[in-house]
């Protein structure tokens, strides 16, 4: 999809007329809308996405996280935001260099997020500043490494 | 977690650690719940998971996209064709193609007799948890009956791996849907009976009635989905919000109760039985009527017929190449989802270009509804946890993954 029609999806619309400078690209595939959004600014445009009234994504789906080992910048968190009111998806994605995997915890936007953001720091050692509890929940409490990351071995020694 | 001092009406006192799990029958699994207690009532509770992780997303990524349907199927056990569907989806999408309608009313008519044997299991084992040991013999009986079809279609009681990208496996076997109707036409009947041994039953109502309650606000900001969602009030279904499998040619309701409590979840659970009743009914109704293929046409990806393969050289070719290397969808990322018997189940499906997903998450709903335990049980006895485990309908083997 062309550029300009991405920019045509009411709520990438409505966000960059908030604040043009949290949208630094849009990607259209398939139907599915990605904005592209600062770290900096993540948690500003979470609690404007989830309380705004046209917008209104007040269900958070799923965090879950890629790794581009080797290019950079490494990692991208993709947040699934759904609104049910409205019935409309879309996904928040946000860049993170591979020597500095941090970024802000939305759980005093989306409590749910607790358990998604302990499952990306326990697999990718993503770390989420603010978090009330950030542990290990799938691997043992002194496991070494993190196993999702594309440098970590299927089988064999590490 | 360790021991605090509390407040009680016979002055300060400290408080119990309870290790409930993870070698317990009431938990369903491995799941381990370390209980903070003042006498009988919970002060605090934490779901420790973790012991069925066996890393099958990472494991995703050292096979070709065929392959990783066999993986799915352990995902959740007790809804197999659920994770097979939603999976094929997301590589379908992902690919820009779309099954021919016959097998996307077979994928329906599957998915809801998935549906119907998972609640059959969780009304089962539900009623065993509180006590009543007879339903879980007859739930069990009929379950064992669906099952049955699934062998018959696929080969397969459990571990089915039926639906592929692009369609089904194999064209569905003859007399199917003859066998599909004699058990439909009997489950009412038994669906009736259960509801006369439990849902007027007073022990029944007093082990659910009022227990786990969680308001619709907090299921939403706790991502809690499927029956834990609607048993709240919350009208939202995958299914009616965005359909998929041809899921809006069917009549259906979405079923929904607004007291939020363990029994508002079980009335929820059976009637979504009787819901898939009719979608089943309906499902035969459209097959019965229709011909055609079973999978969709998309040369150096869905393999050709085996007839093809033998007669012409183009068809050697592709299947030789299909089944050594694979297929390569265009890079980009999409985000399936389909409603399983649990919830919103995802599956997120990263490409890169190559034979192999460059990274695939499974979104699972008892993963997420399973959070909100701590919220349900603080205050209440420890036999009201056993209750909330039960109405959370989890399978560990999809919160573990």
């Amino acid at each position: 999809m062309e550029p300009q029609e991405a920019d045509k999806n009411p709520v990438v619309q409505r966000l960059r007329q908030w604040d043009a400078g949290v949208v630094s690209e849009v990607i259209e595939f398939r139907g599915e809308t990605t904005v592209v959004v600062p770290r900096a600014d993540l948690q500003r445009v979470a609690a404007h996405l989830a309380t705004e009234p046209f917008l209104y994504f007040a269900f958070l789906s799923d965090i879950t996280t890629v790794d581009r080992f080797p290019l950079e910048p490494r990692f991208e968190v993709n947040y699934h935001l759904l609104s049910i009111a409205r019935s409309d998806r879309l996904r928040l994605k946000v860049r993170l260099p591979g020597n500095d995997p941090t970024l802000p915890s939305v759980t005093s936007v989306w409590p749910t997020a607790n358990w998604h953001e302990r499952e990306n720091y326990d697999l990718f050692g993503i770390r989420f500043e603010g978090h009330p509890d950030l542990r290990r929940i799938l691997m043992p409490d002194d496991w070494e490494g993190y196993p999702l990351r594309k440098d970590y071995p299927v089988e064999g020694p590490r | 977690m360790t021991p605090t001092t509390i407040e009680t009406p016979t002055g300060a006192a400290k408080t119990m650690v309870l290790n409930m799990g993870p070698q317990h029958p009431s938990t369903h699994g491995v799941l381990r719940v370390i209980l903070e207690l003042n006498g009988e009532i919970v002060v605090k509770a934490e779901p420790i998971i973790g012991y069925l992780h066996t890393g099958i997303e990472k494991s995703c990524e050292a096979k070709t996209y065929s392959q990783v349907i066999t993986l799915t199927d352990r995902i959740d056990y007790l809804a197999p064709l659920s994770n097979n569907l939603g999976y094929c989806l997301a590589v379908e999408k992902l690919l820009g193609l779309e099954a021919p309608k016959r097998a996307q009313y077979f994928r329906v008519l599957l998915t809801e007799l998935t549906r119907i044997a998972s609640h059959l299991v969780w009304v089962g084992t539900h009623a065993i948890d509180l006590g009543a040991m007879s339903v879980f013999l007859y739930t069990f009986r009929e379950r064992e009956e669906i099952m049955k079809i699934f062998e018959y279609v696929s080969g397969q009681r459990m571990m089915t791996s039926y639906f592929r990208v692009g369609g089904l496996a194999l064209e569905p076997p003859p007399g199917l849907l003859d066998k599909v109707r004699r058990v439909m036409d009997a489950l009412p009947g038994h669906i009736d009976e259960y509801e006369d041994l439990l849902t007027n039953n007073r022990i029944w109502l007093g082990r659910t009635q009022g227990v786990g309650i969680i308001s619709a606000d907090d299921a939403i900001a706790m991502g809690c989905s499927g029956p834990m969602l609607r048993g709240s009030g919350v009208a939202y279904d995958v299914r009616k919000a965005f359909p998929y499998s041809s899921y809006q040619d069917f009549n259906f309701e979405v079923q929904t109760q607004t007291a939020g409590d363990c029994f508002a979840r079980y009335q929820v659970r059976v009637a979504e039985i009787r819901e898939s009743i009719k979608i089943v009914r309906q499902a035969m109704e459209k097959v019965s009527k229709m011909d055609g293929p079973i999978k969709t046409e998309a040369p150096g990806i869905i393999p050709p017929s085996r007839e093809e393969m033998k007669t012409s050289i183009e068809g050697l070719i592709y299947h030789f190449k299909i089944y050594t290397e694979g297929f390569a969808p265009p890079p980009g990322e999409v985000y399936q989802v389909i409603e399983s018997p649990r919830g919103e189940l995802g599956f997120f499906v990263a490409s890169d270009g190559s034979a192999k997903p460059y990274r695939v998450k499974v979104r699972a709903p008892s993963f997420v509804n399973l959070q909100s335990l701590s919220e349900l049980v603080v205050g209440r006895l420890i036999a009201d946890v056993v209750a909330c485990i039960g109405t959370t309908d989890i399978v560990l083997g999809e919160v573990d993954r």
